[in-house]
């Protein structure tokens, strides 16, 4: 049964089709990327996915259930989570705090008004989980905003995976990551539970092409090409719209 | 458990600790009952002041959630212990209070969900809305509210049965700087609890704290109820101290003049508005003492000054006296929750 299922999903603005008719199915535990041209419409979609944007036409389906309507924390309820292209953190807190409202949430303890932060230990187990494994555990008093880029990217991943989703969306998870932290980050996401799908969207022709096992071409809004690795890297039009001489390098 | 997970769960603990300062500060409050027993009756105002003060901080600093119309929650609750008392449907005044707030806190509930979208500049416009939408129903109302002449003939009853409102304002400071300390306790659990802490990670960036499942607007609508409730308190304990209630309670210059106590005293730490109340009315007692006619103008001048200096300058000399009110310290409530945390890495 595929996780996450597109049925004919579109999205005007104005007069622009930024998603024209995407029908798509991602299998559980699957390994997906999500590739296209500039402009082609990635993030537009990841943003109907997880309900910041609504769809003009068309609908959603997760595990089954049609969430086209659902507003997005309750998406991340049903275990879907994203990280960002651009860094969206809260530069006020801390990454201690940062995580730990993340875990709160899920544990269902975030409208509990009464308790102090952390004197539940399931919670600070997690956290301290979390920081070690994305090696925030040094800065983790520190407000986020006087942290250097790299550790925030990290943050950024690090928030997705406390929501410990069965859904992983990632929006370009390695731009801007340091080399020293990249190879981390990367095995982290590899290493990451069977069970667990990811849709991965992704410039890095060798990251794409090293992790997925499975290739959707978006171009001009609409799905183009749809495959395995080997099949997208062999097909002629993929090529000549986007990926060009890369692939024969 | 781990060094990490160990050093979190003690800064955790620790983090919500009362510190040696925020304790002299309340001794010092309470101290004044017996410190000052000539000025009880501005100290009530005071009182009030910091306790709508602190509503709108819950709100604005906290949730981000910037209002003109604190008002109407403090007329609202106002005019109604007045009347409550007025018509003896209720006669105890504990309990006309927490009724007063229970209204204004309804009040702030359907309105709440006006606020959820829009900018800051819609929000105030809204909230300001709101609470002009109020006045006028209370001036047209005058059968009821007394229009212009105010409520008259209000008998509040003694609190508790026992302890009567005294002409000099003994009672009345007691009962006010009481019910303040309670309201501010429930804010300052609420800040240091996950609820206070999504509050503050939805004011900096909805989009991401909707990403991580936070529903953004239901904890909206919570903390701006609650912050409606708490005003409304401030405006019920107006109406019982002076056992009088007119129009202005629901004037634009309370709500206004709100948002400049809290200029005054910073936002986001609850303090600002119990300082903030403090510097305002004895800035406004002081001035107008010299200047009978003219206070207005100072207080504008003071505002201009501050804005002038800057904000982030005022936070930074006060940063480190911040930064040791809300960190270090003894420990009082936190207490429990230390043993509890310790006992369990045994």
């Amino acid at each position: 049964m595929p996780v996450l299922e597109t049925i004919r999903l579109e999205k005007r603005f104005g007069g622009l089709i930024a998603t024209n008719g995407v029908s798509m199915t991602i299998d559980k535990g699957a390994r997906h990327a999500l590739i296209g041209p500039n402009g082609a419409g990635k993030t537009t979609l990841i943003n109907l996915l997880t309900g910041v944007l609504r769809p003009t036409a068309g609908s959603i389906i997760l595990d089954g259930r049609n969430i086209t309507a659902l507003p997005p924390h309750q998406r991340v309820r049903r275990g879907m989570a994203r990280t960002f292209q651009i860094n969206q953190l809260f530069l006020d807190l801390t990454p201690l705090e940062t995580i730990g409202l993340a875990v709160s949430e899920r544990l269902g303890l975030g409208s509990d008004w009464w308790r102090l932060v952390g004197t539940r230990n399931e919670v600070t187990r997690e956290i301290a989980d979390t920081v070690e494994r994305f090696r925030l555990a040094d800065v983790m008093h520190k407000r986020t905003a006087t942290l250097p880029y790299g550790k925030q990217r990290l943050l950024e991943i690090a928030l997705a995976f406390a929501c410990q989703p069965h859904l992983l969306l990632l929006d370009e998870p390695a731009a801007g990551v340091p080399e020293a932290e990249r190879q981390e980050l990367l095995a982290t996401i590899a290493a990451l539970p069977a069970n667990v799908t990811v849709l991965l969207i992704e410039h890095d022709m060798d990251l794409v092409f090293s992790f997925a096992d499975r290739i959707s071409v978006l171009v001009n809004g609409g799905l183009f090409v749809e495959g395995k690795p080997e099949e997208v890297a062999r097909d002629e039009r993929v090529k000549a719209v986007y990926l060009g001489e890369e692939l024969d390098a | 458990m781990s060094p990490v997970a160990g050093e979190i769960s003690s800064y955790l603990g620790r983090r919500a600790r009362w510190s040696p300062l925020e304790i002299a500060f309340w001794l010092f409050a309470f101290a004044t009952i017996w410190l000052f027993p000539g000025k009880h009756l501005i100290l009530t105002e005071t009182a009030i002041l910091a306790l709508f003060a602190l509503s709108l901080d819950l709100i604005l600093g906290y949730a981000g959630i910037i209002s003109l119309g604190q008002a109407a929650f403090f007329g609202l609750a106002g005019y109604f212990s007045g009347s409550v008392a007025k018509y003896g449907l209720i006669n105890e005044p504990v309990l006309a209070l927490i009724a007063s707030g229970l209204v204004a806190a309804a009040l702030g509930f359907i309105t709440s969900f006006l606020v959820l979208r829009g900018s800051d500049l819609t929000r105030l416009m809204v909230t300001l809305g709101v609470a002009l939408m109020l006045g006028e129903i209370a001036n047209r109302f005058s059968n009821i509210t007394g229009g212009a002449d105010g409520l008259q003939g209000v008998n509040i009853g003694p609190i508790l049965g026992l302890f009567r409102f005294d002409i000099f304002g003994h009672t009345g400071y007691i009962y006010s700087l009481i019910v303040l300390f309670i309201c501010f306790l429930i804010a300052r659990r609420i800040v240091y609890s996950p609820f206070g802490l999504s509050l503050r990670a939805l004011k900096g960036n909805p989009l991401r704290a909707a990403a991580i499942g936070i529903p953004v607007n239901r904890r909206l609508v919570a903390i701006y109820t609650v912050s409606a409730g708490m005003a409304g308190m401030a405006g019920a304990l107006l109406t019982q101290t002076t056992a009088f209630c007119s129009l202005d309670v629901l004037s634009l210059e309370r709500s206004a003049d709100l948002l400049l106590v809290l200029i005054i005293g910073g936002t986001g730490y609850l303090y600002g508005g119990l300082i903030g109340a403090v510097i305002y009315k004895f800035l406004q007692d002081w001035i107008a003492s010299l200047t009978p006619q003219y206070w207005q103008f100072w207080i504008g001048f003071v505002l201009v000054a501050i804005v002038l200096v800057g904000r982030e300058r005022v936070e930074e000399w006060t940063a480190a006296m911040r930064a040791w009110i809300v960190g270090r310290g003894a420990r009082l409530i936190a207490r429990p929750v230390r043993l509890r945390a310790s006992s369990e890495q045994r």
